[in-house]
């Protein structure tokens, strides 16, 4: 019998191991549902989203996005060349999506939603992202928003009112909420036409492939 | 306590010391499969080191050749430990390997992404703790089941 004993051990840890694996994927494996159609952003629907592109695109690409975390800074210099590449055929909504273990998105989420007050969504989203690295490791991030508000042209007295204002807190929380009720847990989660990305796709090409198979969709419609 | 009972013990603690690193290696492959390290969801420094193209290789994540290695550990090690002489010839070039690969994680958490993940630190030590297992193996032939 002992003779055969570490057979048995090994192939009880190689069972244990696959099972646990496969136990623990089930559970971590993001479950995000599609987004409703009641929930997709239509053309006259810019007080609740921040869409970029054209109106009429046939892909949209919506993204939870935390403007404190790496991958979502990464993100937006892939979707600008996206946007830049499918031009007429693809339109950017962003939701805010800030996590509670950054510091500073929640507020940097309200310095973009304060900049949106003032038409200047984008271009706060984008400076906010160009400028990541500097305003993670800032003490004050405050002053910097502030900064940034200048250089993008806004209203100074006006962001400042607006960033402490109810109006662009409500707006990031129905957000979240909104990211929450989708199963969202971690950011950027992206949405090609409703659908959720799937994590092996989170690379340019599975996004190219997806976008591409959504425009092709479009087409034989 | 006799040569042959004392590197026994030593099998049967490589054993255990491969099992800690299989569970750790296990866990970051699933994470890399479910693509959170790709995003936002863990520690900052994590996904500096998971996220990065260090942490595959030909589009496999490293973490799934932890696994396969602690595993070849640990069945070696058990092996060894039940007197099978020819898993020891195989136990000690797999915690060699093992050892130089984490050298090179090391150094590129060190030197190329400055970020330490803390999973990673963690395979690390255990690894280093089976090399030092290995180098404390009295010399000479081990019995063999008949």
């Amino acid at each position: 019998m002992k003779r055969y004993l570490p057979f048995v051990i090994v192939a009880i840890v190689a069972l244990a191991t696959l099972g646990t694996g496969a136990m623990l994927y089930r559970a971590k494996r993001p479950h995000v549902h599609a987004i409703s159609e009641s929930k997709t952003p239509g053309k006259s629907d810019t007080e609740s989203a921040h869409v970029r592109g054209n109106p009429d695109a046939p892909v949209t690409l919506e993204e939870y996005g935390d403007f404190q975390c790496p991958p979502c800074g990464m993100f937006s210099v892939f979707l600008q060349q996206l946007e830049k590449e499918y031009d007429s055929r693809l339109r950017v909504v962003f939701r805010n999506f800030p996590l509670t273990m950054h510091e500073h998105a929640h507020e940097a989420a309200l310095a973009a939603e304060a900049a949106g007050l003032q038409g200047r969504f984008w271009e706060m989203h984008d400076v906010l992202y160009r400028e990541q690295e500097s305003w993670t490791k800032a003490p004050n991030v405050r002053e910097l928003f502030e900064s940034y508000a200048g250089t993008i042209g806004l209203e100074l007295d006006k962001f400042k009112k607006d960033m402490d204002g109810e109006q662009v807190k409500a707006r990031v929380e129905a957000d979240r909420q909104r990211g929450e009720s989708l199963g969202i847990q971690i950011t950027p989660t992206v949405f090609i036409n409703n659908q959720p990305l799937d994590p092996k796709d989170k690379n340019p090409e599975g996004i190219r492939a997806e976008i591409n198979a959504a425009l092709q969709k479009k087409s034989q419609t | 306590m006799t040569v042959s009972r004392f590197r026994t013990i030593i099998y049967i603690v490589a054993a255990i010391v491969s099992l800690a690193g299989l569970a750790d290696a296990t866990y970051l492959s699933v994470q890399a499969l479910t693509g959170e390290t790709l995003g936002c969801g863990g520690s900052p420094d994590c996904f500096r080191v998971l996220g990065s193209s260090y942490a595959r290789v030909g589009g496999i994540p490293v973490a799934s050749f932890g696994v396969l290695a602690y595993f070849s550990a640990f069945t070696f090690a058990t092996f060894a430990a039940f007197g099978y002489a020819r898993a020891r010839i195989f136990l000690i070039p797999t915690i060699g390997a093992m050892f130089l690969g984490t050298l090179w994680l090391l150094y590129v958490q060190a030197f190329l992404l400055h970020a330490y993940c803390r999973y990673c630190l963690f395979s690390a030590a255990t690894t280093f703790l089976l090399a030092g297992l290995v180098i404390a193996l009295p010399p000479g032939r081990d019995r063999s089941v008949s």
